[in-house]
């Protein structure tokens, strides 16, 4: 337990003991630069010793008004400022986005659809917790993992270009699909990436799983209840480690995710310890669920096609029919027509649920689009988590919760 | 709740001033502002509403009489259902809603956003401050008047403004937003941003 560790009161004791060796407060600001806030959060700490007796985030170092900007312009011009919310899995954002406003829509898209979203959630999932596999190795002093962790991530991102045409930021969906279909001999390749990966996932996780100082560094330490996991809106990894088997893909399955098997693994005691092996286990999952979408990938469109004022024309058609032509240069122009409503969509990203609320007012922008944020509100217990703990330990807390700052931040 | 129940009338039983809100995908309800913290609460401990997902507000725009909503998205973990609760504020322009702070730890730094988006003051919040823009920034650009480009502010530290002269400027648009030059070829010069920076949204095109 992390209260074995702390002595909020222990300034106080060593004065009372010791007149002499009373102590002051100490005020720290850990970040907005600093190697284990992954990104620009700034941690105001203030400290007694080397316990934390307070701990202030200070967020919004990379406020850039996307919700502003999204009421500025049309649904599908927003689909790439969607890859820099969660910057290590944008292909999941994408997808999340598009399933929102289609829902708006009330658009359903094809099956081929709906598996290549699938695909592009779950490699994302595995490509956002290699990296935060690796990143919280080196946190706790690690380094190797994260040299193993990053070869595997390339792998990846040699798929995400040959699908999307960018390693980084893929703006991979549109309104009403994707925005092409996977390139010949792509499902090939990512089930040989699969076969190869699972056994050198094995060997990455070995070398934490029974660390005796990573065990040392985590176990007990960071422990969020059940309850307050649900109280603080954690989603993801960090309330699964916490014993809520929430996920979902599995309650509210979109895009399909009801046709696939998969496990859901959750923590029992909500260290950072568990959210560790919730996030090795749910990319052994993620195999899972690519195996059995590339067992069976659907043929047929890889959009949808009884949407005119929605969905762009094929490209073919559109220097030689006037009717695509006036089509394509509607939705360039105006944006995908969308029904006066709102609808709120979350999806279970490698982060936890990114949700978009969408108000529509009709026409091809929309009124007001909302961004919930997992990140957000996955760092919005640290005050609570890390009072009480030492300051060493808000380092490995940090790295369990696995945030990006892009998507706090918006 | 079994699923022959339909669940926007359970949730109306539950809490008798709530009308229906029309939406397209969960359930909506309207709530009165004074009565939203208990019917929150209500839907927590007796819907089975457990997970206030999100917290956030909508602008209806300048002129019109209940200008701000602030909308809850709640989820049941146990049956996988959403609501939504919507409620206007009251005060006009200068926005007041009660604050869901005692009933989810959660809705703390929600509501510190819509306070700092939209100027919403949320009552009996602990520590209502700005959280993504910083202390002592005068604007709340979410609302419909605050312009794309962002107009000029102060510097955070006054002691570097004192210093350097330099200022917050809006962004340079161009005439439009995220537009690029027409016609040129030149990759440098076709980058989206005024060449002639003297005007902008808040000053003139000179002719």
């Amino acid at each position: 337990m992390a209260t074995e560790f702390a002595f909020p009161d222990a300034g106080a004791k060593t004065a009372a003991a010791a007149p002499e060796f009373q102590t002051e407060k100490m005020s720290l600001s850990m970040g907005p630069s600093h190697p284990s806030t992954h990104g620009v959060l700034r941690l105001q700490l203030e400290l007694d010793g080397e316990v934390v007796t307070k701990c202030e985030p200070i967020i919004g170092y990379l406020h850039r008004g996307d919700e502003k900007i999204a009421e500025n312009m049309t649904y599908n011009q927003f689909v790439p400022y969607t890859d820099r919310l969660d910057y290590l899995a944008p292909l999941a954002n994408n997808v999340a986005y598009a399933i929102a406003v289609e829902r708006l829509a009330k658009l359903e898209v094809p099956e081929r659809c709906q598996a290549i979203r699938v695909l592009c959630c779950e490699l994302a999932r595995i490509s956002s917790h290699l990296l935060g596999l690796g990143a919280y190795g080196i946190d706790v002093g690690a380094w190797s993992v994260f040299l193993y962790s990053f070869t595997e991530r390339e792998k990846l991102y040699k798929l995400f270009e040959e699908l999307t045409g960018a390693r980084f930021t893929t703006s991979y969906t549109r309104i009403g699909g994707v925005a092409r279909d996977v390139p010949e001999g792509w499902t090939d390749r990512v089930n040989a990436f699969c076969d190869q990966f699972l056994p050198i996932l094995d060997e990455i996780l070995a070398l934490l799983t029974r660390n005796k100082i990573f065990m040392d560094r985590t176990v007990g330490v960071g422990v969020i209840s059940r309850e307050d996991a649900i109280a603080y809106g954690l989603t993801g990894p960090n309330l699964r480690g916490s014993g809520v088997g929430l996920d979902l893909r599995k309650d509210r399955p979109y895009s399909g995710y009801e046709r696939y098997q998969f496990d859901v693994p959750v923590g029992t005691k909500g260290d950072c310890y568990d959210r560790y092996l919730v996030r090795g286990e749910e990319m052994k999952q993620s195999v899972r669920i690519v195996k059995q979408v590339l067992a069976n990938f659907p043929k047929g469109p890889w959009q949808a096609t009884d949407a005119r004022r929605i969905v762009s024309p094929p490209k073919d058609k559109v220097l030689t029919s006037m009717e695509e032509l006036i089509q394509n240069f509607m939705l360039v122009t105006e944006g995908p027509q969308m029904p006066a409503g709102e609808v709120y969509f979350e999806a279970e990203n490698p982060k936890g649920a990114l949700g978009f609320y969408v108000v529509s007012r009709g026409g091809g922008v929309p009124w007001r689009l909302k961004i919930r944020a997992p990140s957000f509100c996955n760092l919005s217990i640290l005050p609570k988590l890390c009072a009480g703990t030492m300051v060493s330990d808000v380092v490995s807390i940090l790295g369990s919760l696995d945030f990006v700052m892009g998507e706090c931040d918006r | 709740m079994s699923a022959t129940v339909d669940p926007l009338a359970a949730i109306k039983e539950l809490i008798p001033q709530a009308t229906e809100r029309a939406s397209l995908d969960h359930p909506a309800i309207n709530v009165p502002a004074d009565a939203v913290v208990e019917a929150l609460r209500q839907l927590r401990d007796r819907g089975g509403y457990d997970f206030l997902v999100d917290l956030t507000a909508i602008d209806q725009g300048e002129g019109v009489a209940d200008r701000f909503t602030v909308v809850y998205h709640l989820f049941s973990t146990a049956a996988s259902t959403y609501v939504r609760v919507a409620t206007d504020c009251r005060g006009g322009a200068a926005p007041v809603a009660p604050s869901v702070t005692a009933v989810w730890p959660a809705a703390d730094w929600h509501e510190r956003e819509a306070f700092d988006m939209f100027g919403i003051r949320f009552e009996g919040h602990p520590d209502l401050r700005r959280i993504l823009m910083w202390d002592g920034y005068p604007n709340h650009p979410l609302r419909k008047e605050f312009p794309l480009a962002g107009v000029e502010t102060q510097l955070p530290d006054l002691e570097v403004a004192a210093e350097t002269g330099t200022k917050v400027l809006p962004a340079p648009m161009a005439g439009g937003p995220f537009v690029a030059p027409a016609g040129e070829m030149n990759l440098t010069n076709a980058e989206p941003r005024a060449k002639d920076e003297s005007w902008n949204e808040r000053h003139v095109k000179p002719e």
